[in-house]
């Protein structure tokens, strides 16, 4: 990792809206443009873009495709029979821990679109590439490609007001999870904010001019900082500080993205999990919520009846004006715990994620 | 960075400024170029009034969206009031570092101990450093 960081093709547009830029997963990103909590309010409230061009897109074609992603993912493809569908699907190791989490889109019966983390890039490669050496399929990285993520109430009509006729009425047609392409442009109505929007993916030379149309539809530019705050209280996880290899899906609030049924779907890490789901998991990921003054973070010791557990994402809740937090706690964990901050304890309160959606609270 | 340091408070290498009311004690707060690093402040644990401190003592913690960071007495001294404004508008210290998000006030034990402290063209040196 000592190379140069890489930039994206919006690297200059950050500066000049006063990008605070710092170093993610090997890359110069925006933490912030000022004010992390505004920007957070901007997304909840109105509409904001985050520039996630760092993020890996795998094009997948050939005539095994669909039978290789049910094996290689947690959740079944084979779930997705509509075009433009979108599905959210751990992958896993033989140990059923978590290589990494992603998005998978259903574009033809012999392509499939992946997108997965920046940071998990080359592990992630590494492991695909080892398992498909059988099958009869073709894996692009499309580094030609930008994505931006614009979110808010009022992002998709912004977005739209910046599409052409027909390419507007199709994307204010599709519903949540779907995706479509659009001339050069891929739009997906998918996010990570907890807020409707959409995810655009398009060529890199045509990024610049994109966002600069954004800002100019009241659009707002908004940091890795706030993309932070809005998917914690959103209830999603964070690679690599929720769960890792070492962490199955059970014990990351990821339970729902296993698809068990069919039974005879050998996927990876199924023979792992199937002996830990009738044994019965050690630790299970909940939300906290603080009512305390004080905040939450990362690796703060949790004391509970059952043992000790540990904050594995925690900030405060611009939405919320208090504190929150992910943790991964002993299973059998049911009333209230405490949290350890700076040698006192403090009350917190167990609750499901998500804390927040479409600017709703709810919990 | 322009020098906006106030040039009549003193300054000391965590970032916190002391401004000398005239009576004996010293108002501190932390320097603008501290709440830039550490972005918007949601929470300040404060020190306790009548709590006897040393110089460089820790004593509360300025917690941000970003980080929590630790704040210390510039000398040593004795708390006389807290900015209880801090409880509810935190975020004083980002709006108003040098003024209504000031922290606490002290009685110091020796006056002359200021002159331990940075001046503003010294404090501006060493965040350049």
């Amino acid at each position: 990792m000592s190379q140069q960081p890489q930039r994206t093709p919006l690297y200059e547009k950050h500066l000049e809206a006063g990008g605070k830029m710092v170093d993610f997963a090997g890359w110069e990103m925006p933490i912030n443009y000022g004010s992390q909590v505004k920007e957070h309010k901007q997304v909840r409230e109105d509409a904001g873009m985050f520039d996630v061009s760092h993020m890996v897109v795998l094009d997948f074609k050939g005539s095994e495709v669909k039978v290789f992603l049910q094996k290689l993912l947690a959740n079944d493809v084979a779930r997705l029979k509509d075009t433009g569908k979108a599905l959210y699907s751990g992958m896993l190791n033989e140990q059923g821990g978590v290589i990494d989490d992603l998005i998978v889109y259903y574009l033809a019966d012999d392509f499939y679109r992946v997108v997965v983390n920046a940071a998990t890039r080359e592990n992630d490669l590494k492991w695909i590439n080892a398992q498909m050496a059988s099958y009869d399929l073709t894996l692009t990285e499309r580094d030609d490609l930008s994505m931006i993520a614009v979110q808010g109430p009022t992002a998709r009509d912004k977005v739209l007001s910046i599409l052409s006729e027909d390419d507007a009425k199709t994307a204010s047609g599709l519903k949540i999870f779907f995706g479509t392409q659009l001339g050069d442009l891929f739009v997906a109505r998918t996010g990570y904010t907890g807020e409707d929007g959409f995810e655009i993916i398009l060529p890199n030379d045509q990024a610049a001019d994109f966002w600069s149309q954004l800002i100019d539809a009241g659009v707002k530019p908004i940091g890795l900082g706030a993309r932070d705050t809005l998917r914690l209280e959103a209830g999603m996880n964070l690679y690599g500080t929720d769960m890792d290899e070492s962490i199955s899906p059970l014990q990351a609030g990821m339970g729902w993205t296993i698809a068990w049924e069919p039974a005879e779907r050998d996927f990876n890490g199924r023979t792992a999990l199937e002996k830990e789901k009738a044994e019965g998991s050690e630790s299970k990921l909940v939300g906290l919520v603080l009512e305390d003054k004080g905040v939450l973070r990362g690796h703060q010791k949790i004391i509970t009846s059952h043992g000790e557990g540990e904050i594995t994402s925690g900030s405060f809740s611009p939405t919320l004006g208090k504190s929150i937090a992910l943790a991964r706690i002993p299973f059998a964990t049911q009333d209230n715990c405490f949290v350890e901050i700076r040698r006192n304890q403090l009350a917190v309160k167990i609750v499901k994620p998500p804390f927040v959606r479409n600017g709703k609270v709810l919990i | 960075m322009s020098n906006e340091n106030p040039n009549d408070l003193k300054y000391t290498k965590t970032h916190e400024w002391v401004r000398d009311n005239g009576d004996g004690t010293v108002t501190v707060g932390i320097t603008d170029h501290a709440q830039e690093l550490l972005g918007d402040v949601v929470y300040v644990e404060l020190p306790e009034v009548e709590s006897e401190l040393n110089a460089e003592e820790n004593c509360g913690v300025i917690e941000s969206v970003k980080a929590a960071s630790d704040m210390y007495a510039p000398l040593e001294g004795e708390v006389t009031e807290v900015n209880e404004e801090l409880d509810s508008e935190p975020e004083l210290i980002n709006s108003a570092a040098f003024g209504e998000g000031w922290i606490f006030s002290m009685k110091l034990k020796s006056m002359d101990d200021l002159n331990e402290l940075m001046d503003a063209d010294a404090y501006e040196s060493f965040c350049q450093e």
